[in-house]
């Protein structure tokens, strides 16, 4: 390492975290786009990440079908996966309460583990990078070319997510039910539709992260956990609800542990991110761009 | 979801009762040679139900959740195991130690962190027990780091060494019958009415008069100090401590016992706590697949009776008076 400039160094570091913090940013997401039609805060979400990087893995590597279609299937499995979570484990909840949601959700996730763990076994799987080409060296750091995938694949979500929001009729209906369900049901709104919609579009959004990150990190049953913390991590800080809030500190998470990896020790990272986490918690209590249900409670 | 509360002695009836059960139990686990591990089981139940009564009162009595519980568990399990072997101390000084230390860190931590509400909480709680937790496996020189330390010592009760199984089984329980007697007698207590008022509304206990963030940092230090001494008897009894009893996923684990057993009673975290921990030996067959059962018990108590197991019992007994009258 002597040998690399500090200069190489920060610029490897700020890819590394940049690429960790984008799956960081789509898991709170997910979270959000759950949170703000529901109010559930759903910890079965880092096992969408898993789900969709080991389907790909099985179509892409075992089964041969060629990537680009593999990829589309295994968002698309998954999000059926998070339709039917919802059918099973969410809509089925007597007097739901914030507690009893939340239980649901880990005894979910924990099922989707034990599955995952039923299906593929213990081992990692693999994934070939989208497109076969050498790393490129950006002063004098060494980026493989699946970051550029993962930074442009994220980015092009972010935006696709927005104009959906902003633009679509059932992007505005959901709006409309995070804002008001009432009032949403009485300008005839389907609630019960848009919730159902927000777990497959959250599921798809964890698939999307997984499938694009397995090439680099590879991917095991047992990741989910750690990830739905990380990116619970990255809503809170945020603000709950907040989606620009959400990528953001996905990045700024991720950051903060590449650098802290590279700078201090990797047995320190999570120490370092979770400090910065709980500063922020105590001192700005509604995360660092304010929820989007502010005042509420 | 609080269970209406019984008369006061009614409460000690009901405890001893249940100490003459646990006193006899031993005995008839003994009569068959199947059962007779049982009694090993029970003192992990008896330790869990220590560290599970104190989320009890957090979460059913004052309605503040905590994801960070395992943390005050491995402060209590640590402080005894590391000032018995490297200072030579007495067991109950790590006990006590392990208890103190818990409380300031409760303190420190909860007066920020009970500010914070709902999902925010659990996020705080569960940033701080990660992080107690890379601290168990980073602090070599002190923990052992993630391969952990062995040889500490039993207790010395009066002079007596508590080494066997049965020995310990009466000393922790003690400690767990004493616990469920200080939780019950906090529900019925001037500070406890205030906590459920907190639970029902911040706004109106503030209205009359509750000073809300000390009631929540006050119950929050019982936990810590339930959940330390817990940890403590925990150390003592297995003898050798590493990270991993300690992760978050105990925390989960802590909170699945309360909610199992009925958010909002005491009784319910015992009988949680009993639940979870008996579930892995009868689970033990299925091996690595016991966590799909574990998911699948945990869902199916949290959508059929989301007042746990308690809340069930009160129904079926409910129902059964209903039939004979």
């Amino acid at each position: 390492m002597d040998s690399i400039s500090l200069g190489s160094q920060v610029v490897q570091y700020i890819f590394t975290g940049l690429t960790v913090g984008a799956i960081y940013a789509l898991v709170a997401l997910g979270f959000n786009i759950i949170y703000n039609v529901t109010e559930v805060i759903n910890f079965a979400q880092g096992e969408f990440v898993v789900w969709g990087g080991l389907i790909l893995a099985v179509l892409a590597e075992s089964l041969g079908i060629p990537l680009f279609f593999s990829f589309f299937i295994s968002v698309g499995l998954v999000s059926l996966v998070g339709t039917v979570i919802y059918w099973t484990g969410i809509r089925p909840l007597r007097q739901p309460t914030i507690l009893t949601m939340i239980m649901a959700t880990i005894a979910i996730s924990i099922i989707l583990k034990g599955l995952a763990m039923f299906i593929w076994g213990k081992d990692p799987y693999a994934v070939q990078p989208f497109v076969e080409a050498p790393p490129v060296t950006l002063w004098g750091a060494y980026i493989q070319a699946q970051t550029f995938w993962v930074l442009g694949i994220s980015v092009a979500l972010v935006v696709a997510l927005t104009l959906f929001y902003q633009h679509t009729l059932t992007g505005k209906a959901m709006r409309a039910c995070a804002d008001n369900p009432g009032a949403a049901g009485l300008v005839g709104i389907s609630s019960g539709r848009m919730i159902l919609f927000s777990f497959a579009l959250s599921a798809a959004l964890g698939a999307v992260g997984g499938a694009i990150i397995t090439p680099i990190t590879l991917m095991e049953y047992d990741r989910g956990a750690m990830l739905a913390l990380k990116g619970f991590g990255a809503a809170i800080l945020g603000g709950l609800g907040n989606f620009y809030g959400a990528v953001a500190a996905g990045f700024l998470l991720g950051l903060l542990e590449s650098f802290a990896t590279g700078f201090i020790s990797s047995s320190y990272k999570d120490a370092i991110a979770l400090i910065v986490l709980l500063g922020v918690l105590f001192a700005r209590p509604q995360g660092l761009m304010g929820s989007s249900l502010q005042g509420d409670e | 979801m609080t269970m209406p509360l019984p008369e006061k002695n009614q409460t000690v009836t009901h405890i001893f009762l249940f100490a003459l059960f646990v006193a006899v139990l031993p005995w008839v686990f003994g009569l068959s040679r199947a059962t007779s591990y049982y009694t090993d089981v029970m003192v992990f139940v008896a330790i869990h139900s220590i560290i599970a009564a104190g989320l009890s009162l957090l979460l059913g009595y004052a309605g503040q959740i905590s994801l960070g519980q395992a943390a005050f568990y491995g402060v209590g399990a640590y402080a005894s195991g590391i000032l018995t072997t490297r200072l030579g101390l007495s067991p109950w000084v790590g006990i006590m130690a392990g208890m103190a230390l818990a409380a300031g860190l409760a303190y420190g931590v909860g007066l920020p962190a009970l500010r914070l509400k709902g999902h925010y909480l659990a996020m705080a709680t569960l940033g701080f027990g990660m992080i107690v937790y890379i601290v168990f496996n980073e602090f070599i020189g002190l923990t052992g780091g993630p391969s952990g330390f062995g040889e500490i010592p039993p207790i010395h009760f009066f002079g007596m060494e508590i080494s066997s199984t049965l020995g310990f089984y009466y000393l922790v329980w003690t400690f767990a019958l004493v616990v469920l007697w200080i939780s019950l007698n906090i529900v019925h207590s001037r500070p406890g009415r205030a906590l459920r008022a907190i639970h029902d509304s911040e706004k109106a206990a503030a209205g009359v008069g509750i000073d809300i963030t000390r009631a929540k940092v006050q119950i929050f230090v019982v936990s810590g100090v339930f959940g330390a001494l817990a940890g403590s008897l925990y150390a003592h009894f297995v003898t050798f401590i590493n990270p991993p009893p300690f992760d978050i996923f105990f925390s989960i684990k802590v909170l699945m016992m309360v909610v199992i057993g009925g958010i909002g009673s005491i009784w319910g975290a015992y009988l949680g706590a009993a639940l979870l921990t008996f579930l892995p030996e009868w689970l033990a067959f299925l091996e690595d697949f016991d966590v799909l059962a574990y998911g699948i018990i945990l869902l199916a108590i949290v959508m059929f009776s989301p007042d746990g197991l308690v809340g069930l019992g009160s129904r079926v007994m409910g129902r059964i008076r209903n039939i004979k009258y």
